[in-house]
């Protein structure tokens, strides 16, 4: 720069300087900043920001994706032009202030007591009195006493022709306000630079820092991905299961993330959900235990939603909680295999089971995900909203022999419809569809699926449905013997043994698909209802040797109603695409805080500045700089030639009172007074 | 004539001297009132509580000098504050059994009852406008208006209802407001409507704070573990919103001694009143509801008034500036017209919009400040590029530019209030639209 500046011939570089000072600090370049960096900041929540790359490439193609991804619009408020024009508007902020200050401070100091009559005429409010009656010296005693009560600073001098000059002004601190203000703004710039990504980016953009992008251990993370505990600020979030503990925090950047080491281990004893009593949240909180050698021993804490834990600078925040492998209980029924009796089984969270089936095929089990409650809103009878808790549930994807995948919700405790209880599971076929529910009717204990599961297991089992077949075939023969007389006996029970193999296969639907591909039309009907009507008396019949193995003889009203949900949970059953009905029993929770840390040295820089701009503000628009000018000049017949001026920068409505309630105090014109009034103005 | 004497007569007597009686009943009143408080509640309170409570009885001491109409406003309302919490005593049944809680007192009640009084402020201010004046001028004004909005609104009324275009039938009582106060306005001829339309809208708002102090109350007795102030959530704030804005109206109609502004001011309330009485009507959202735990937090109860008075003070500009560029059309188009001769002054108009927007911008710059406080406590971070604090921070820098120019460049007029109104459009996106359209952290109130 000095080498330059001395190539520079001498007389234009301070008008180029002014220049550039002058373009800097100009108000167009202000507001063209202010509005610019509002147009920018608005972009940034229009679109989604810091998501992953193949959201914005299936949303925008290829081709847009890169022009977006160039001109950073995934990370506007971290974007180089984005930072660029905060830049540009602290240096204009600065330069402004630099440049005002002076003359603020001139004017805020500065009694004026050098202006000239010729000024004052020119101001909205004055008052002149080419004849006064009073003498000089007592107009400027009283003058100096009114305006002084007022709250008016003083500053008076005498000329040599006798003329006088009284100086007041009251709100000076106005200006100060305007100091405040764009002081703070920069300020507040600087405070949050300091908090801000730039030192981490800075250090990618240098080659020092490469994003981790693979899932691994953050033990395993190369230090070229690490960050040393002396980073000044970072904002970081770590995963700690209960009972575990943590020395590192992870922090996004780019497409990955490096990890934050700390000086310091967190250890969280405990995690927990408090509710309400209707199930709703009411706090998260974590007790989190620090260990750190500076400390004489090892220090407990809770933090929770809006109660961070500050230690040394550090922010411990309660931001989130994931399951962290809790333990299942699980009853496993083997649909159609025959096994009536459940396994039980006991997994985690996040962890696999396999199962392999009679026929050699092996069933995946992927554990996703627990919840302890699951809340429903329903409205009640008065139009108010109820909350109710439907218990545990869980999720699972069942990954086939075949490659293909199900998921699978699962509540633990039966729901309740029309007064009758279900349990119910869901399954959809991607994670982005709805579930659909299999309701399946709980045993007469309001609990356990047993029944239903010994009717799946007598309706899979070939020697059962022979031998019920066996015992309905009598009456089922003069069903089916409607129009050509003699349907002989065996293929009255070979269509029935088919029959139910159809339904256990395929439900309701798989029976009339059968009867259409083997039956000319006309006979549809017919057969469509002759055919349901054996087969739900077969398996009513099936159903009475369950109900005869619970040593029940006759169904009552309530056995035929489970029958029909059982039927229509039969008839849903294929459709639920699982060979294994897993139901939870029980479960042991076990979960991770996670947690946010945070290091912001510029806060308090930030917080300053913010105070500043309030008081700034308040100075800025609550506080009138007004000042009056007083000239008195002695006349010849004792009297004096008076000219009383005035002018505020705030609220002139209101110093047009001020002003008249000065005027007419300080000239003191009593009703014999008032001839010496000029200019049409009213003194009184 | 002696200095000394003459010195003495022009003394202005200092701040104590000025106050009247009244004014000492008043301090005394509010000072026996915390002091009441303090000794019954006072076990129960921590410092910050206390210190809370103190700076209250200095504050409402304050305005009620300040301010002389607010003292009245406040007995009305710590009467009828103190009637619903008693009545209700420790049942939340009471609400249904008891006569004056049920139609009047409680917290859903009374806001229904500010809903009802606004709307009728709003018509009689409206009716002022369309006053009858000498010779009869302006009738022919108030049967077009007044036409023309009663058939829109019907219609409107009409398509809602029939489910045409379902949602019409909120917009409609705008449409028959406007109409109800032109038609009706030429039957009267002093400033009587006007201090109706005034008298209603004190009413209102005294309605209105004292269903959310009622409602305080109610939402401890729902479940003791629930109790929040009911600032809370967007049903909550909408009424807040319509207290702050009518009170700021009020205090600037006394101020200027125009009752002109009503009109305008009132008409953007009862904007806000329809979509309230769509909320409750039809979603509702007036159900008490414990809070999730980023709210429960002590920022809340300075957070969110500060920033109602913000878009108060910028929704009173942007109507100020609808009837600034109104009366300025008016007096180029027709100098002796309605409009010309009703609406305020141009200047009155202008310097009442600069300073609703300057008590805006001063607590929006409070509320924002706060707000950045607060997410450092619950988020991790005082600024986090949310849509919210995004958005804020949009209208910020929109009013601070707008005070800029009026400033440095001395801009007045009509660029002054279409920028207010722009400025409205702002505020409301900030207010309602980001929890509407963008998410976000701060997504509490979703329609």
């Amino acid at each position: 720069m000095s080498r330059m500046s001395s190539d520079v011939p001498a007389a234009p570089r301070p008008s180029r300087w002014s220049v550039l000072i002058g373009f800097l600090g100009s108000m167009h370049l202000a507001i063209a900043l202010l509005l610019t960096l509002a147009l920018a900041a608005a972009l940034g929540t229009v679109l989604p920001q810091n998501q992953p790359s193949q959201t914005y490439l299936m949303q925008f193609g290829p081709f847009w994706y890169e022009v977006f991804d160039a001109l950073g619009l995934y990370g506007v408020y971290t974007a180089s032009w984005f930072l660029l024009i905060l830049a540009f508007l602290v240096v204009s902020t600065t330069v402004c202030v630099y440049r005002s200050t002076p003359m603020m401070w001139r004017d805020m100091r500065g009694f004026r007591l050098d202006i000239r009559e010729k000024s004052l005429e020119r101001f909205a409010h004055k008052e002149s009195r080419p004849c006064h009656p009073e003498a000089p010296d007592t107009v400027m005693q009283r003058a100096q006493a009114v305006l002084r009560d007022r709250g008016y600073r003083l500053r008076r001098r005498q000329d040599a022709d006798g003329r006088e000059v009284l100086s007041a002004m009251r709100g000076g601190g106005n200006r100060l306000g305007y100091f405040f203000t764009h002081l703070a703004i920069v300020v507040i710039c600087i405070g949050g630079l300091i908090d801000g990504r730039v030192p981490l980016m800075a250090a990618q953009l240098l080659g020092g820092l490469e994003p981790e992008t693979r899932q691994i251990p953050a033990s395993q993370v190369p230090p070229k991905s690490r960050v040393e505990p002396s980073n000044p600020s970072f904002r970081g979030s770590v995963e700690i299961p209960e009972g575990r503990s943590a020395d590192v925090v992870f922090l996004d950047l780019g497409d990955g993330y490096v990890v934050q080491e700390l000086p310091f281990a967190i250890e969280v004893k405990d995690f927990r959900v408090q509710r309400y009593e209707n199930g709703q949240e009411r706090s998260y909180e974590s007790d989190v235990v620090i260990h750190d050698d500076t400390l004489e021993a090892p220090m407990e804490h809770t933090v929770s939603v809006n109660h961070p834990l500050v230690h040394r600078g550090y922010a411990i925040y309660q931001s989130s909680y994931r399951d962290a492998g809790s333990l299942l209980m699980l009853d496993m029924y083997l649909l159609g295999h025959s096994a009536e009796e459940p396994r039980r089984v006991t997994v985690r969270v996040h962890g696999r089971y396999e199962q392999s089936l009679s026929d050699g095929s092996v069933y995946t089990l992927e554990f996703l995900n627990f919840r302890e409650t699951n809340l429903s809103r329903e409205l009640d009878e008065e139009g108010g909203e109820r909350v109710h808790d439907m218990g545990p549930s869980m999720e699972y994807a069942l990954h086939g022999p075949d490659g293909e995948t199900r998921y699978y919700h699962q509540l633990m405790e039966p729901v309740e419809r029309d007064g009758r209880r279900y349990l119910i599971s869901g399954v959809r076929a991607g994670t982005g569809e709805p579930f659909r529910y299999l309701y399946i009717p709980v045993d007469p204990d309001g609990e356990g699926i047993d029944r239903f599961m010994a009717l799946v297991a007598r309706l899979h089992d070939r020697q059962v449905v022979e031998s019920v077949v066996d015992e309905v075939a009598g009456e089922a023969a003069k069903q089916f013997s409607g129009e050509d007389d003699r349907v002989p006996r065996e293929v009255v029970r070979n269509t029935m043994i088919r029959l139910m193999e159809l339904f256990a296969a395929g439900g309701y639907d798989a029976v009339i698909g059968e009867i259409r591909q083997r039956v000319p039309e006309p006979q549809w009907d017919r057969l469509t209802d002759v055919f349901g009507r054996v087969l739900n008396e077969t398996l009513r019949a099936l159903y009475l040797r369950v109900l005869e193995a619970e040593g029940i003889a006759e169904m009552r009203g309530d056995d035929a109603a489970w029958l029909d949900d059982a039927l229509t949970a039969l008839d849903a059953l294929p459709r639920y695409g699982s060979p294994l009905f897993v139901r939870l029993r029980d479960y042991q929770l076990h979960q991770a805080a996670g947690l946010m840390v945070t290091k912001a040295p510029g806060q308090k820089v930030v917080y300053f500045g913010s105070l500043m701009l309030i008081i700034g503000v308040f100075l800025m628009l609550y506080v009138s700089h007004r000042r009056c000018w007083l000239v008195v000049q002695p006349r010849g017949d004792g009297g004096s030639r008076l000219l009383f001026a005035g002018t505020a920068n705030r609220n002139m409505l209101e110093f047009d009172h001020e002003f008249a309630a000065l005027s007419r105090d300080l000239l003191q014109e009593t009703s014999a007074g008032g001839e010496n009034g000029t200019g049409g103005r009213q003194a009184r | 004539m002696s200095v000394p004497h003459d010195t003495l007569a022009v003394r202005r007597p200092g701040l104590l001297r000025r106050l009247s009686l009244a004014d000492w009943l008043w301090a005394v009143l509010v000072l026996l009132s915390g002091g009441v408080t303090l000794a019954l509640f006072g076990d129960w309170m921590n410092i910050y509580q206390i210190l809370t409570l103190v700076v209250h009885v200095g504050v409402v001491i304050w305005l009620g000098w300040y301010w002389r109409a607010f003292r009245p406003f406040a007995l009305s309302v710590a009467l009828m504050s103190l009637l619903g919490v008693l009545a209700y005593g420790d049942d939340l049944a009471n609400a249904e059994s008891n006569f004056f809680l049920e139609y009047l007192l409680s917290g859903q009640s009374a806001v229904m009852w500010m809903c009802a009084l606004l709307f009728m402020s709003t018509a009689a201010y409206m009716a002022h406008m369309f006053r009858r004046g000498e010779g009869g001028e302006g009738l022919s004004a108030s049967l077009a208006v007044g036409g023309g909005t009663a058939v829109v609104g019907a219609g409107l009324l009409w398509l809602g209802s029939a489910g045409i275009v379902p949602g019409m039938q909120w917009v409609a009582p705008l449409f028959l407001i406007i109409a109800t106060g032109a038609l009706a306005g030429p039957l009267v001829r002093t400033e009587f409507t006007a201090h109706v339309g005034g008298a209603l809208a004190w009413a209102a708002a005294a309605f209105g704070l004292s269903g959310l102090f009622v409602r305080w109350r109610e939402t401890y007795l729902h479940d003791p573990t629930w109790g929040y102030i009911p600032v809370s959530n967007l049903w909550e704030v909408f009424v807040l919103f319509c207290i702050i804005t009518v009170l700021m109206y009020l205090y600037y109609e006394g101020r200027t001694r125009n009752r002109g502004m009503g009109a305008f001011v009132l008409l953007l309330v009862s904007a806000a009143v329809a979509f309230l009485l769509y909320y409750t009507l039809d979603q509702q959202a007036h159900q008490v509801q414990p809070l999730v735990p980023a709210l429960q937090s002590w920022w809340m109860k300075v957070h969110v008034p500060a920033n109602f008075i913000g878009y108060g003070g910028f929704a009173i500009a942007a109507m100020l500036g609808i009837a600034y560029i109104l009366r300025d059309w008016g007096e180029r188009r027709r100098p002796g017209g309605l409009l010309a001769r009703r609406l305020p002054g141009r200047q009155l108009l202008d310097d009442t919009m600069y300073k609703s927007v300057a008590v805006g911008f001063a607590f929006f710059t409070i509320a924002t400040v706060l707000g950045a406080m607060w997410a450092a406590e619950a988020w991790g971070g005082y600024w986090s590029w949310d849509p919210k604090e995004v958005w804020a921070l949009i209208v910020w820098l929109n009013y601070a530019a707008w005070l800029h120019m009026r400033f440095t460049k001395g801009w007045r007029g009509t660029p002054m209030a279409w920028w207010s109104v722009i400025g409205l459009f702002l505020t409301t996106f900030a207010f309602v639209g980001v929890n509407m359209f963008l998410g976000g952290l701060h997504s509490y109130g979703e329609l």
